[in-house]
């Protein structure tokens, strides 16, 4: 191990309270900014330190890999575009929690090697530290694989995978149970492949419209991995910023799951987003396909647009899908010009992460003081002349409103179909990701027009101009 | 218990409730930043790859740190990266003009 000399203790002390001041100035998007880079700070300065300390071996290796990572990370994060944010962010997550399992096992491996003379059994913070490590890296590669397009985004849940789960699970509890006990060091290899194949398993069988809730969890986890790695090398900075870290993943969790009205174990579970297979939805798609809906065209959607003095849009995956946003934003503009009050109406789970749609439409240059999340905007639907759904389904749902039997009664969803009209922007009527029919299309003062968001939102901005 | 086992679950719980007290104050538009941002906090756990690295013998424990190092600084510079392309977007205002 590496001595603790008195000024790396107090660099790292400073490096936490950077992060502190860092993350508060979250608080406002107006000095956001300025906070990243305070965080950016404090890691430079716990960087420095570290690298500074006196008996330090390896400082060539240390420096090639900081640079191959540095590099590699810098050239990812530049290029990325703004709408493969999802899936940069799991894949970073992965990183972490890949990094925090990797110290794990290395400073098992060190410990190990003068166990001969002491006698050793593994510390209970190690393999925490390798198992939600590995449980991270492998979870977040899976859903980056998802979010990619490389895995299937259907919710895949089988009866072996259910039993493979159960059996890696208990592999986790009975080799790190060994391992605390003094047991051979091959079980802690044992753990480790149960650990990654645990985050596989847990990550396959949730669907698409569930991945604010995973995404977020799985950030909890590497920061509790990262705060696990720092009991084991007693360092306080790591402490301190894993837990930090942890406790933002858990809060986002919860109001994930509470956007949703579900608890953690029915998303990570229940098997919800297979939901087209569960009787009863498919019985309300059969009946659904029964019912008529009223469709509307381009130019009537552009004439009833040009006549109205309020608009409420709400965007959804479709909006992210098409990568519609811009044209959204122009169609938005073109409306205020012509004295339409626009604002737009986010819903915590629309999207693939949390605040998916605020990042999207801030890249369209939608200035964020005309976004506004359910609380603050549920109200205005009643006294608004339209809302113009686009891409977004289960978050406009009155089912969950009304419908006791619906899979999603009781979740708080966006009020669309109290506007005086409503149209849905859709490219057919096939139900969502979660498979549940959407009473709304349904509703006298709903119109559909078919089509995929970018399009359709194109064209209804040429027929407004050319009208004038 | 150990001495340094209890100021370690210290400095663990008091920062659980800073870290909550300080998160919660977020506003909903910046979730995707604030998760970005603290995906590069976590990238901290550098640190702990790079002392490892630095006191590793063998190409076992070289290999294993060597990673864990490439891995953190990776996630660390990408975090903040990403997190500062995000934040730049977010105005009140609108631009002026196309970019």
């Amino acid at each position: 191990m590496i001595a603790n000399p008195t000024y790396l203790q107090l660099s790292y002390l400073a490096a936490a309270i950077l992060f502190i001041f860092g993350l508060k100035r979250l608080s406002s998007p107006a000095h956001a900014r300025s906070g990243n880079l305070i965080a950016a700070a404090g890691m430079a300065l716990a960087l420095v330190a570290t690298l500074m300390a006196p008996d330090l071996g390896h400082r060539g290796l240390i420096l090639t890999a900081l640079a191959i990572g540095g590099v590699a990370g810098v050239i990812g994060a530049r290029r990325v575009a703004i709408t493969d944010m999802p899936q940069m962010v799991a894949l970073l997550n992965g990183l972490g929690g890949g990094a925090a399992a990797l110290v794990s096992a290395n400073e098992f491996v060190q410990v190990s090697h003068h166990a001969f003379v002491h006698g050793h059994a593994a510390s209970f913070t190690n393999l925490f530290g390798l198992a939600i490590g590995s449980i991270s890296f492998a979870g977040s590669l899976i859903a980056f694989g998802k979010l990619q397009g490389l895995v299937s985004e259907k919710a895949l849940t089988s009866g072996a995978l259910r039993i493979a789960n159960i059996v890696v699970a208990t592999l986790i509890v009975l080799a790190s149970g060994l391992l605390l006990g003094g047991g051979a060091a091959a079980w802690y290899w044992v753990l480790m492949a149960a650990a990654l194949g645990f985050g596989v398993g847990m990550v396959m069988p949730i669907g698409g419209a569930d991945m604010p809730v995973v995404i977020s969890l799985l950030n909890s986890f590497t920061g509790l991995a990262a705060a696990a790695t720092g009991f084991t090398l007693d360092n306080t900075a790591l402490i301190i910023s894993g837990t930090l870290v942890g406790a933002s993943g858990t809060l986002l969790t919860q109001l994930m799951c509470k956007a949703m009205n579900r608890s953690i174990t029915n998303v990570l579970f229940g098997g919800f987003g297979a939901g087209a297979s569960s009787s009863g939805t498919a019985a309300g798609g059969a009946a659904a396909t029964q019912k008529p809906v009223r469709e509307i065209s381009i130019a009537d959607a552009a004439v009833l647009l040009a006549n109205i003095r309020s608009l409420i849009i709400v965007p959804g995956y479709g909006m992210a899908v098409a990568q519609a946003q811009h044209a959204v934003r122009e169609l938005a503009d073109l409306l205020a010009a012509h004295g339409v009050e626009v604002k737009y109406a986010i819903h915590p789970v629309a999207g693939r992460m949390p605040g998916h749609m605020n990042v999207l439409l801030a890249e369209a240059n939608v200035p964020y003081t005309q976004l506004f999340d359910l609380d603050q905007i549920n109200s205005d639907f009643a006294h608004t002349d339209v809302a113009l759904v686009i891409g977004a389904n289960d978050v406009v749902n009155p089912a969950a409103r009304t419908d006791k039997s619906s899979p999603i009664y009781g979740m708080p969803v966006l009020d669309a179909d109290e506007a005086q009209h409503c149209i849905v922007i859709k490219r057919s009527m096939n139900p969502g990701f979660a498979g549940i029919d959407n009473p709304l299309y349904y509703e006298p003062n709903t119109m559909m027009l078919f089509g995929d968001a970018k399009g359709a939102v194109t064209k209804l901005l040429e027929e407004l101009k050319s009208s004038g | 218990m150990s001495p340094v086992l209890i100021t370690q679950l210290t400095i663990f719980a008091l920062a659980v409730f800073v870290g909550f007290e300080v998160i919660s104050k977020v506003p909903v538009v910046l979730h995707t930043p604030l998760m970005s941002g603290t995906n590069a906090i976590h990238g901290i756990v550098v640190v702990g790859g790079i002392l490892v690295l630095g006191s590793a013998h063998g190409w076992f424990e070289v290999s294993l740190g060597f990673a864990a190092v490439v891995f953190g600084a990776a996630n660390l510079a990408g975090g903040f990266v990403v997190t500062d392309r995000m934040l730049e977007m977010f105005r009140s205002k609108p631009r002026s003009g196309k970019r």
